[in-house]
């Protein structure tokens, strides 16, 4: 079975590698908001309104797929909780929007979003301070969900939990999170979550030029993302991962602490994953506990499998393609959505474990084949 | 033989006099409700009550309701509105009369102290019954009824009372009324009796009574000692209710993660599948169900349930085994691969059971015989259907112990487990062996799902449900290991219901997710780690 | 840490050192001593304790007693193995056990004697003199040819080779090489012995081997243990002639 090498940039900064980063930057930055804003809306190239919001999900998704190779395409760590960074990211945001909403929501209440009206409360928690504030939101977005990666991590990585063991309890995160969201006297909206937002930074959220915006920094967010796994891959560390993710005790023995380099990766990783969530939420105007499902988590390594683990790009490629065929196949066949999701799942992991990316990538690079029978903990 | 009908005629004579008799009681009883005084009609009322008649529970109800008329010439009537008709009755006898206006009658009214008394006639007189049901709640009801005259109505009612469930609900409401009336002696006695109960309502009034200022000393102290007591046996009620339901809940995970600890322990996949040959197993309990409520007679009914195990297990393994030889196999020794592609696996079972048998939730009823239960101890029920699936778990169990350690098989099965490679050169057929050992696995799991059928709903969802507790179960016990699972089932199953009431069941289950975090980070390979296919190799 | 005077002049120190596993004494009461430069061969029948010997050095195993100094100062049953290998310990294990991912340049630069830490990883440059450096181990372990090819496509005596490269260029002042020529060819076992000979002018190696013809090739004192002790010490020839040692290993 050969063991992925993960793309290995000869030059990780060569003048090819930034043309094609300045194609890709000028058609997501310049073509789209042409085609939306100056375009007039009866011509044929024109991008309809509500197409914006939609391809701003496609990067946020892309961002998250990238945050979850960075771990698993090359440090060998399969997190199956990466919804729960996303989606902490999301009710960052989301709490930020809603003390946005003031007066206007229906209670008219100035402090208390509507939901909590509704449950009586009389004055907002503890945790919810500060969140009016864009500028504090903002370093939550990030700060919460790295915190999580780091305690987790640390708690995960010291004890030298590996493989499935370690898939396994990031599903148990994400689903101890799913199960406490949920909860109506938590103060984040309970199962019905967070919605109705009005603006953001003073701007209409419902605005085409607003939505624009959003576009424009999710695609500034995975540009700048990709740049930094790019950095992390291509350095001396996303050597030691590669090696890590081979072989543990080795490493451990050369002097490396493998415990401090998953936990840079992961609390990075984490990060990135809160960032895409956080500019998620005002595009698809709500965020519920429904994000934190473990199916959700799951789904994430199929688009980071279908595009090509351990390639970056291939993450964004899987994520954006796969929510495509969602995008249209729950319009027009729902039924056949999830069959179609499933032989995903089983065709990328018997057929083409190198991903779309990795079939398109020249084969002549190593193909190395692993030594078998491989016990299942090392491996990934 | 000739004194037959001599005597048979003294004891209508009498049966008629006395019928008579009270019949006239009743009747007169009832004429004195359409008095002018209320202390009048509440002497009527109490005395309808003593009287034991039923025929004063619908003149009672009615005076109630205010639907109790009475005429210028002293008739009292029933108004009885059904539908959008109203008709009018005699009180007394209770027949129709037809063609009364009954704007011509006046309305017998009631104040507050005559509902009181009314409610307590009603009461009295349903202690007498002919409906079991009838005579326990008025016995149950009495019980917030304390006095002296209920006192007396309930020993009547007691001597006269077959059904010892009922006689003893009766005894208990008596000692309730002996609290507060009666002589020293009787209360004494009547407190000792009720430190027996594990009725919450006795207890206050057991703290009533002990709070009243002038109650005895000795009798205070009675009281607390017998509230000390019913203390006592509600706590140890609550924890054998919580014991029995956690054992319940343990026997639930362990079937359902029995299964999984075959396919992960003992061959290193991860089956993320796993819950949808639980969600199978159920489905064939419902269309083994439908199918002999379509064709067979009504009382084969019963029985479709020990059809359904077998045909689940065969079922669920073939799938199993279908799973194994189409993806599995090609992803030996690579776990997360192979979790990727089994859950891709369950979605698509999910999609498929949800076309063809629709998304909402299918009935599955429990057979006769699983139906009810039964109080052991006083306080809470016990279950029939989950005491029969708790057993069934450990004959499971016992018989997987049996295959794995006694026949050639299990014995193949550990050998190819432990070393692949020398288990197929002393010529085990290994493939063939990985197949039957998925098989047995999913096998399992489809029984689970009849299992669970009879304690939950049976949805396409159900798999996803049990997946995540059963890899915990797995996880948490120890992979590869029988003794592991079922100790980590049944420890999982008792801690998420203690933690219950005390945290609310989310709370509980967030609680105890966290735990098994946490506990991985001290013990990595589980309570009892094995080693085998899984266990990772040192470098 | 103390600044007594070194218990002994010698770079590796043992003195009765025993280790059980539950009951089994993988070495009953050790004792052997290693100069400073010297290259010294260990021989002796499996189980007789070689490896352990090896486990208990680099901080893998903790002796139950018995002492083991590192140029008569550093206690190593009270080091892991993290830091023992920071006091410039290196082992090479039976298995060749390379990044087989990684490029064997990019092998050797992870094993640079650099800053472990993981933020200096993240920002570390490959400087022309790190970069020589490769290049000369490179040289050394005459794999410069094989410079940009995967670790893993290396034939089986290249990857210990590789691996000894490893630790030569993290400057270990003490290499235990633990049966370096197993599985090799006899070309390679021959270039495999010209190394460690070349090696060992400038550091000290002991080396544990099965394979005779070797260590005779090496020429170096040799150590003979039994059961977990040292049976035999002297030349290859003294060694070879001992009846006790020909006793062992021929058999009762």
């Amino acid at each position: 079975m050969p063991v992925f090498p993960g793309r290995r940039h000869k030059n990780a900064w060569s003048p090819g590698f930034w043309a094609g980063f300045a194609a890709c930057g000028t058609l997501l930055l310049l073509a789209v908001p042409t085609l939306n804003f100056w375009v007039p809306p009866d011509a044929p190239a024109a991008l309809p309104d509500y197409v914006v919001p939609l391809l701003g999900k496609y990067l946020c998704y892309g961002l998250l797929a990238l945050s979850l190779d960075l771990v698993w395409g090359y440090a060998g760590i399969l997190s199956l909780g990466h919804g729960a960074f996303f989606a902490l990211g999301g009710y960052c945001m989301g709490m930020y929007l809603m003390r946005q909403i003031g007066t206007r929501g229906v209670y008219g209440n100035p402090l208390l979003p509507d939901f909590m009206v509704f449950l009586n409360w009389k004055e907002l928690p503890w945790f919810w301070w500060g969140f009016d504030h864009f500028a504090y939101a903002a370093a939550m977005m990030m700060l919460v969900p790295g915190l999580l990666a780091l305690v987790f991590g640390w708690l995960a990585f010291r004890s030298r939990v590996t493989g499935v063991y370690l898939s396994i309890i990031t599903q148990a995160m994400t689903y101890a999170l799913m199960l406490a969201f949920f909860r109506n006297d938590m103060g984040f909206g309970g199962n019905n979550g967070m919605t109705d937002y009005k603006d953001i930074l003073g701007w209409d959220v419902h605005q085409p030029s607003t939505r624009l915006g959003l576009y424009i920094a999710s695609a500034l967010a995975l540009g700048l993302g990709y740049l930094s796994c790019r950095y992390i891959t291509a350095s001396k560390l996303g050597r030691v991962l590669l090696a890590l993710r081979d072989a543990e005790s080795r490493v451990r023995f050369l002097g490396y602490s493998v415990t401090n380099a998953k936990l840079f990766v992961f609390t990075v990783s984490a990060v990135l994953a809160g960032l895409a969530g956080a500019l998620y939420v005002p595009q698809v105007g709500i965020i519920n506990p429904s994000e934190f499902s473990p199916g959700n988590s799951i789904e994430i390594a199929i688009w980071v499998s279908v595009g090509g683990r351990g390639t970056l790009i291939g993450a964004i490629v899987g994520a954006v393609l796969v929510n495509l065929a969602k995008t249209w196949l729950t319009g027009a066949a729902p039924e056949t959505w999830l069959f179609v999701l499933g032989a995903l799942f089983v065709l990328t992991t018997l057929v083409f474990p190198r991903g779309i990316v990795g079939l398109l990538q020249r084969p002549s690079r190593f193909r190395v084949r692993a030594p078998a029978p491989v016990p299942a903990g090392e491996q990934a | 033989m000739i004194q037959l009908p001599r005597f048979a005629g003294l004891s209508l004579l009498l049966l008629a006099t006395s019928v008579s008799a009270t019949a006239d009681d009743f009747a007169a009883l009832v004429g004195n409700l359409a008095g002018d005084s209320f202390a009048e009609k509440e002497k009527a009322v109490i005395a309808l009550g003593e009287l034991g008649d039923p025929r004063a529970v619908p003149v009672l109800q009615a005076l109630s309701d205010g639907r109790l008329f009475k005429s210028a010439d002293g008739h009292v009537v029933i108004s009885v509105t059904n539908g959008g008709t109203t008709r009018v009755r005699d009180a007394v006898t209770g027949d129709d009369i037809a063609g009364v206006d009954p704007d011509n009658f006046g309305r017998i009214i009631v104040n507050n102290r005559l509902r009181g008394a009314i409610e307590g006639a009603l009461g009295a007189l349903t202690l007498f019954s002919t409906d079991p049901a009838a005579r326990l709640s008025a016995a149950q009801h009495a019980l917030r009824h304390s006095s002296a005259a209920e006192a007396a109505l309930l020993e009547k009612a007691i001597a006269a009372e077959k059904d010892p469930e009922i006689r003893a609900a009766m005894q208990q409401s008596l000692a309730a009324a002996r609290l507060v009336s009666g002589s020293k002696e009787e209360r004494l006695a009547a407190v000792r009796a009720l430190g027996t109960t594990t009725d919450p309502q006795i207890r206050n009034l057991l703290d009533e009574f002990r709070a009243a200022p002038d109650t005895d000393p000795e009798l205070q102290k009675a009281a607390d000692a017998a509230l000390a007591s019913i203390g006592d046996r509600l706590r140890f009620v609550g924890i054998a209710a919580n014991l029995f339901q956690g054992i319940s809940l343990g026997s639930v995970l362990l079937l359902a993660a029995i299964g999984l600890a075959i396919t992960f322990g003992v061959m290193g996949i991860i089956n993320m599948a796993h819950g949808e040959m639980i969600m199978l197993g159920a489905y064939t309990a419902y269309v083994c169900q439908q199918l002999f409520r379509a064709f067979l007679p009504g009382d084969w009914i019963d029985a479709y349930l020990l059809v359904s195990v077998p045909v689940a297990f065969l079922f669920a393994g073939a799938v199993g085994v279908l799973l194994e030889r189409s993806v599995i196999r090609f992803l030996y020794g690579r776990p997360l691969e192979t979790l990727l592609a089994t859950w891709g696996v369950s979605l698509i079972l999910q999609q498929a059971v949800r076309s063809i048998f629709g998304s909402p939730n299918k009935e599955v009823s429990n057979p006769s015989w699983m139906t009810g239960g039964f109080d052991p101890i006083g306080g809470f029920t016990v279950t029939w259907n989950r005491l029969y699936i708790i057993v069934f778990c450990f004959i499971v169990l016992g018989v997987l112990a049996l295959i794995l350690n006694r026949t050639s098989f299990g014995l193949h099965m550990r050998a190819v487990t432990q070393n692949r490679a020398m288990a197929s050169v002393m010529g085990i057929r290994t493939a063939r062996v990985d197949a039957l050992t998925f098989g047995l696995g999913s096998g399992i799991a489809g029984m689970a799902g009849v299992a669970l059928s009879q304690v939950g709903n049976v949805s396409p969802n159900l798999g996803t449900i049990y997946i995540v507790d059963s890899f915990l179960v797995v996880v948490f016990g120890g992979v590869g290991n029988l003794m592991g699972t079922l100790v980590g089932a049944l420890s999982l199953g008792i801690v998420n219901k203690f933690l219950e009431p005390v945290a609310g069941a989310i709370l509980g289950k967030i609680v105890v997710l966290v735990a098994i975090i946490l506990f991985i980070q001290r013990r990595p390979r589980g309570l009892f780690a094995l080693k085998g296919r899984t266990a990772e190799a040192e470098v | 840490m103390k600044t007594a005077l070194p218990l002994t002049e010698a770079l590796l120190y043992l003195n009765g050192v025993t280790v059980s596993f539950d009951g089994f004494k993988a070495l009953n009461d050790l004792s052997l001593v290693v100069d400073e430069g010297e290259l010294r061969t260990i021989i002796g029948p499996n189980g007789a304790g070689k490896t352990t010997m090896m486990d208990v050095v680099t901080g893998k195993t903790r002796p139950q007693s018995g002492e083991v100094f590192f140029r008569g100062a550093a206690d190593l049953s009270r080091l892991d193995e993290a830091e023992i290998a920071n006091l410039g310990i290196g082992r090479k294990f039976q298995r060749p056990t390379v990044f087989e991912n990684l490029t064997v340049f990019e092998n050797l630069e992870l094993s640079l004697a650099d800053s472990r830490s993981t933020w200096r990883t993240l920002f570390a440059h490959l400087t022309p003199a790190r970069r020589d450096r490769v290049a000369a181990t490179l040289a050394r372990i005459g794999l410069t040819e094989q410079s940009g090819q995967p670790a893993g496509s290396l034939s089986h005596g290249q990857k210990q080779w590789l691996e000894i490269g490893m630790l030569l260029i993290h400057d270990r002042t003490l290499l235990l090489l633990d049966e370096p020529v197993a599985g090799m060819t006899d070309h390679e076992t021959e270039e495999t012995a010209e190394l460690i000979l070349d090696l060992a002018k400038d550091r000290t190696i002991v080396v544990v081997e099965h394979d005779m013809a070797f260590v005779r090739s090496l020429g170096a004192r040799v150590t003979v243990l039994h059961e977990g002790a040292v049976l035999a010490e002297g030349s290859v020839d003294h060694v070879q002639n001992h009846p006790r040692v020909i006793e062992v290993y021929l058999g009762r």
